[in-house]
């Protein structure tokens, strides 16, 4: 009886500890596997447009010359034209630069919402994340009508006599930085929020009481403590900002041609499933590296708790 | 205890540490009422009151993290009023120790010498004495979580001394050890603090922790200074009820003063007679009380002699076994109830006196002190 019941209870952990990896499984892995089989296929005009396609009933001989079939052809293509080159080093610049720029502008608010009264806190809270209540996607239409040439912001700069011609925003690497950083704040301002507000106050008032000035505690102590929370919005911004798509498709011009875009056009206009499969996997080589680093990061603060 | 140090008796001599007529308000509750205190070099000084009495406010004070609404402070003869908290030589010991968790036991103590730019050989040398100032030689590398409680005390301790401040304050620096580590640490504190010679402000809680290290106490309550004064004197002499209840146990007699020759006589309610040996302003008839603690208290199953002074009899209600005393809860005719202590020196099944047994209360007329406020 006893046995039995501890058997049951252990299966059922079995069953709680197994299901985020059979998630994974379903709704990653096996996709992967299928983009990473498409890459080393061949286009064709056909339906699905690749070859080979894995023909079951054949058996072991069509096993055989399915995989006969498979090769890196594809992988070599991204290497001869140079956007695709073009598009990965674009994607990195403007992911590298806007997370540049969330950390410089979301440590001063995260850090003022920490400090704020209590109540007020709670009410910084929502509004930082307010925004998530509206559709992504009538949020970057919205920069669009703030961006255009008799829009929001050139009313505003000619009314306070700063332009006397009105700039052309859109269509500019600008708009696609400010449709960025302005998409992107909360994930760089929440972890570093909670960060701030889990640091100790009285390890400030401590480097006071040691003979440390206010802005230099803020170098050697703060900034040290929320470490990890800059590090966790800093890859929740910048991976998700390498393959951004929507935000420099409307707000972006063709020389703002991120590796998203690439893709889309690979696999919608050219109907090149191969060669879009590719720049995914590609892709995600590249950003399994800042990954790992989360991670690291990650299992040595747990480490130290 | 330094033999003969009593800077605070000789009039001459320069307080380290002065509050001038400090006031602090917070929203609608006083903190600190028009507080003046005196703090001599070399003292080993305790604040000491319930939590709220402003104890604390007023070691941040000196520190330099609360500024006061009204009045001075000194340091060494200079009003530090508006000196920010880096710039003062002052170091604080906290509750919490506040060790920079993302820095090792070293760069932990050697935190205050880097903010003066000490080259960093006397940085190593200095931190090296500190470490085994507090005998924590070869843990330098460690991170604090990687210390057990009192490991971490110790690192707080030596990096609050590192810089030799000119006072040195420590906030209920040993409320989170063990009673036992607690009690060795008092003892090595005070070795510590008469072998530096720095003056120590220490703010606690705890009666017995204020009365083992320091060398002057001032009890506080509700931001007033209550009484200053060493603790033998504050524990033999109280100069109010509230301070004797504070402090340790006590048995008050309330009555009024009667006009007598020779020492101070109190009647009570009941037209009892009770005779203290000193108290010489006493102005007859004004309501005062004899406080008599409970150790001064003889305890007799038998009649005292009819002319045995100071006498009340009574029935033990309860009794308090202790291990070093054991305390009896008398009640007395009148219904008050009366607390005597008396130490175990037999074995427990020796002792005669049993629960609702009729007991004879008698003190000395020099055990009595008399109370006005």
């Amino acid at each position: 009886m006893k046995a039995r019941a501890a058997r049951n209870r252990l299966s059922g952990r079995w069953l709680i500890a197994a299901l985020p990896y059979l998630w994974l499984i379903a709704f990653f892995l096996v996709p992967f596997l299928i983009v990473l089989k498409i890459s080393l296929s061949q286009t064709a005009i056909a339906q699905p447009p690749y070859t080979p396609t894995l023909d079951l009933a054949a058996g072991w001989e069509g096993l055989k010359a399915f995989l006969g079939q498979l090769s890196f052809s594809t992988y070599g293509l991204l290497l001869q034209d140079d956007i695709y080159l073009f598009s990965y080093l674009k994607s990195l610049q403007i992911a590298a630069l806007s997370t540049l720029a969330l950390v410089v502008i979301g440590l001063p608010i995260a850090y003022g919402m920490a400090r704020a009264p209590a109540r007020t806190q709670a009410i910084l809270l929502v509004a930082v994340i307010l925004p998530f209540w509206t559709s992504f996607l009538i949020r970057v239409y919205a920069w669009i009508n703030i961006l255009q040439r008799d829009g929001l912001l050139n009313d505003a700069l000619r009314a306070l006599g700063l332009i006397d011609e009105p700039v052309a925003w859109l269509a500019s690497d600008t708009a696609v930085y400010i449709g960025i950083i302005y998409s992107y704040l909360p994930f760089m301002v929440l972890p570093l929020y909670a960060n701030f507000q889990k640091l100790d106050e009285t390890l400030l008032e401590a480097a006071a009481d040691l003979g440390c000035p206010r802005w230099k505690t803020f170098f050697v102590v703060t900034l040290p403590l929320v470490l990890p929370g800059l590090a966790a919005g800093a890859l929740l911004c910048f991976i998700p900002i390498i393959g951004e798509f929507v935000i420099p498709d409307l707000l972006g011009s063709s020389q703002t041609l991120m590796i998203g875009q690439t893709l889309w056009t690979e696999f919608f206009a050219n109907r090149d499933w191969p060669v879009a499969s590719a720049i995914a996997v590609v892709l995600l080589v590249l950003l399994v590296v800042p990954i790992a680093f989360y991670e690291n990061v990650q299992s040595r603060q747990i480490e130290e708790r | 205890m330094r033999r003969g140090f009593t800077p605070w008796a000789d009039p001459n001599a320069k307080p380290i540490v002065r509050f001038d007529a400090v006031s602090k308000r917070y929203a609608n509750t006083v903190a600190i009422a028009d507080l003046s205190l005196d703090i001599y070099e070399g003292e080993y000084f305790a604040l000491l009151g319930p939590s709220g009495c402003g104890k604390t406010t007023l070691l941040r004070m000196l520190a330099g993290f609360e500024a006061p609404d009204r009045g001075r402070i000194l340091l060494a003869g200079e009003d530090i009023v508006g000196v920010p908290p880096y710039r003062r030589p002052v170091n604080m010991m906290f509750q919490s120790y506040a060790l920079f968790p993302h820095l090792s036991v070293f760069n932990n103590i050697a935190f205050g010498l880097k903010q003066d730019r000490m080259p960093k050989a006397e940085i190593a040398e200095q931190v090296g004495k500190m470490l085994q100032l507090v005998r924590l030689e070869g843990l330098a590398d460690r991170k604090p979580h990687q210390l057990s409680g009192g490991e971490r005390q110790r690192v707080a301790l030596a990096r609050s001394l590192a810089k030799r401040p000119k006072v040195l304050l420590l906030d209920e620096p040993l409320a989170a050890l063990d009673r036992k580590l607690r009690e060795e640490t008092q003892f090595e504190l005070m070795e510590l603090q008469s072998r530096l010679g720095t003056t120590f402000v220490i703010v606690t809680h705890d009666q017995e922790e204020a009365m083992t290290v320091a060398h002057r106490m001032a009890v506080m309550n509700r931001g007033h200074i209550a009484q200053v004064d060493t603790p033998q004197q504050i524990y033999e002499q109280p100069n109010s009820r509230w301070v004797a209840e504070f402090v340790g146990d006590v048995n008050l007699i309330e009555g009024k003063l009667a006009a007598s020759a020779n020492g101070v006589v109190l009647e009570d309610a009941q037209g009892r007679r009770f005779r203290a040996g000193d108290g010489a302003q006493a102005r007859p008839g004004a309501p005062a009380a004899f406080a008599v603690r409970p150790e001064k208290l003889k305890l007799a199953l038998a009649p005292p002699p009819a002319d045995t002074l100071n006498t009340i009899s009574g029935r033990v209600v309860d009794i308090g076994y202790l291990g070093d005393v054991s305390v009896y809860k008398v009640r007395l005719d009148d219904g008050a109830t009366m607390k005597a202590s008396v130490t175990n020196a037999t074995r427990l099944a020796e002792r005669p006196i049993g629960w609702e047994d009729r007991v004879w209360l008698s003190f000395a007329p020099d055990a009595a002190v008399l109370l006005t406020a």
